[in-house]
């Protein structure tokens, strides 16, 4: 399976706060890659780094071949990646319709309904709510917007950060299906989350991320079993 | 009848506000920030226009667009040398700033055009016409009917077009909206773009009911946009809509009924009012996030 992102020695600052420090990892096409961490432990800054918002120190970020370390976020959506960003960020005075429209910014218009049609047969929810405002939507509508939003981009890897942040334990429960589906479908994934246990029961491979290091990489499976993950992120 | 007359000519004067506040509103919706230069920018426009139709006798079908678009590129620059660098600083730091350039562009005026106020020609003529009996000037109509077509086109724009939404979706979250493949950039610069085509507009329709053009011609009516863009709700291009034009009608009627020189402070007065009772303007809204 080809490389399809692959970050090398990315340092990211925030004033004087070394956030993410010499932090190495890369997805295959195809995978579910996750990148599990406590709060604060730099993982949104990653995924924000790779996205093109905030910026290296050093380091390179390729994707798909392409050096897109100083490549503007616009662009980097244009060339195929997608981030679902944490807590969401609907555009809640949008309705559902142009949330989604929105997503799919960067393609051309002719292919626009065919897209809405794709992701409302995903989240049939979305479409009985397409001409609701996004602010009165309830928050696991709200992350299926966000997922199907990105979706419309039609990305070659989609980046999700939290996608079960703040919901319901029966909803967790779909968002997963809906990623672990997603993937089934061809998507390759970067997961970011704070529940490993969910996280790595869907992924190929993870990696553990801590003040900012990655402290252990491998196969999602033999992090289920190391006891030091479980000690410190599975509860025991 | 005059009761009427003054109603006509109050929402006439308050529809140049309405123009005006639409320009503060669009940009501090998403910018954030309070564009104190943009009453600077309608005097540029106005002498634009002055200039086109003295020096150059260009027709006002001309003059106009003309005005229009040498705005458009002024506010497009100002915002790309004096507000982008500030994008991340203090509000205050870019309060200063908007100040500033609104002094640089008053000084401009006053090194490049003199302080003495000209004689503006009106650019639809001084024709009045009698509408049932009431003198009715072509300014006037020409006014409410140019804000009419601006607030509907505005409207069509943010409600219809790909770039319209991009700008409301930059105005929300403007991360977000890189992470749709928004370029946040040029979304900017083209809202201050069209918000200072706005002011030029005002400007020549100011001026051709008031016809003494100063470098100073901006500063006051800039001020009474910005106040109607907060008794509207600023953000909110209906409120900006709403604010300008019953600010024009208080205004007209204080003077009528009550006194010229009190006028202004009545305006101010009921600003005041309106604050106490609904701080965040007519149509203003906050946004509640979800969790
Ligand atoms: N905008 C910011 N300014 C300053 N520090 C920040 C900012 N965002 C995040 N940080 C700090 O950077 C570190 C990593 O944050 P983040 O990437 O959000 O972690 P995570 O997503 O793993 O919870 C934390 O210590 C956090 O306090
Ligand atoms: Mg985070």
């Amino acid at each position: 399976m080809p490389v399809i992102l692959k970050a090398e020695n990315i340092n990211v600052y925030y004033g004087a706060i070394h956030a993410v420090k010499d932090v190495s990892f890369h997805v295959n096409e195809g995978e579910i890659v996750t990148l599990i961490g406590a709060n604060g432990a730099g993982k949104s800054t990653i995924l924000k780094t790779v996205s093109g918002l905030l910026g290296s120190r050093g380091g390179s970020i390729s994707f798909l071949g392409e050096n897109i370390s100083s490549v503007p976020p616009h662009k980097i959506v244009e060339s195929g990646l997608a981030q679902v960003p944490e807590g969401r960020a609907v555009f809640l005075q949008m309705t559902v319709e142009e949330n989604l429209e929105m997503g799919g910014f960067t393609r051309p218009k002719s292919g626009g309904r065919t897209r809405l049609e794709r992701v409302f047969t995903r989240f049939p929810r979305l479409k009985e709510r397409r001409c609701q405002l996004a602010g009165t939507l309830s928050g696991g509508e709200q992350q299926m917007l966000a997922i199907g939003r990105a979706l419309m981009s039609e990305p070659r890897l989609l980046m999700m950060d939290e996608p079960s942040m703040g919901l319901a334990p029966i909803l967790v429960e779909q968002i997963f299906e809906i990623i672990n589906d997603l993937n089934r479908s061809g998507s390759t994934i970067l997961l970011v989350e704070q529940n490993a246990q969910m996280a790595l029961s869907i992924a190929d491979r993870g990696y553990v991320l801590e003040n900012g290091e990655i402290i252990k990489s491998a196969p999602a499976d033999k992090l289920l079993e190391d006891d030091d993950v479980k000690k410190a992120y599975l509860g025991g | 009848m005059t009761f009427v007359l003054y109603l006509i000519n109050g929402v006439s004067l308050g529809s140049i506000y309405a123009i005006i506040a639409l320009g503060y509103t669009m940009v501090y919706g998403i910018a954030k920030m309070l564009n104190f230069a943009h009453g600077d920018v309608i005097m540029v426009g106005a002498y634009v226009c002055f200039f086109a139709m003295s020096s150059f006798r260009l027709p006002p079908i001309i003059v106009v667009p003309l005005a229009a678009g040498v705005c458009a590129a002024l506010g497009a620059l100002i915002e790309a040398f004096a507000y982008r660098p500030l994008r991340q600083a203090g509000s205050l730091a870019v309060l200063i700033t908007a100040i500033g350039v609104s002094y640089l562009l008053q000084n401009t005026a006053l090194l490049l055009w003199k302080s003495n106020p000209r004689v503006f020609t009106s650019i639809v003529g001084t024709d009045v016409i009698k509408i049932s009996g009431l003198p009715i000037t072509y300014v006037t109509i020409i006014t409410i009917l140019t804000c009419v077509a601006i607030m509907a086109g505005l409207t069509i724009f943010t409600g219809k077009t790909k770039m319209g939404k991009a700008m409301r979706a930059c105005a929300e979250d403007k991360n977000a909206a890189s992470l749709m493949g928004i370029n946040v950039n040029v979304t900017i610069s083209l809202t201050f773009a069209i918000g200072s085509s706005l002011a030029a507009i005002a400007g020549a329709l100011l001026c051709s009911a008031y016809p003494t053009l100063s470098p100073a011609t901006g500063s006051m009516p800039g001020i009474k946009a910005f106040t109607a863009a907060v008794f509207g709700g600023i953000g909110s291009i209906p409120g900006a809509m709403l604010g300008g034009v019953l600010l024009g009608i208080i205004e007209i009627f204080a003077k009528a009924y009550i006194s010229t020189q009190l006028s202004d402070a009545i305006v101010f007065a009921v600003l005041i009012i309106v604050l106490l009772v609904k701080p965040a303007g007519l149509l203003g809204k906050h946004a509640h996030e979800k969790v």
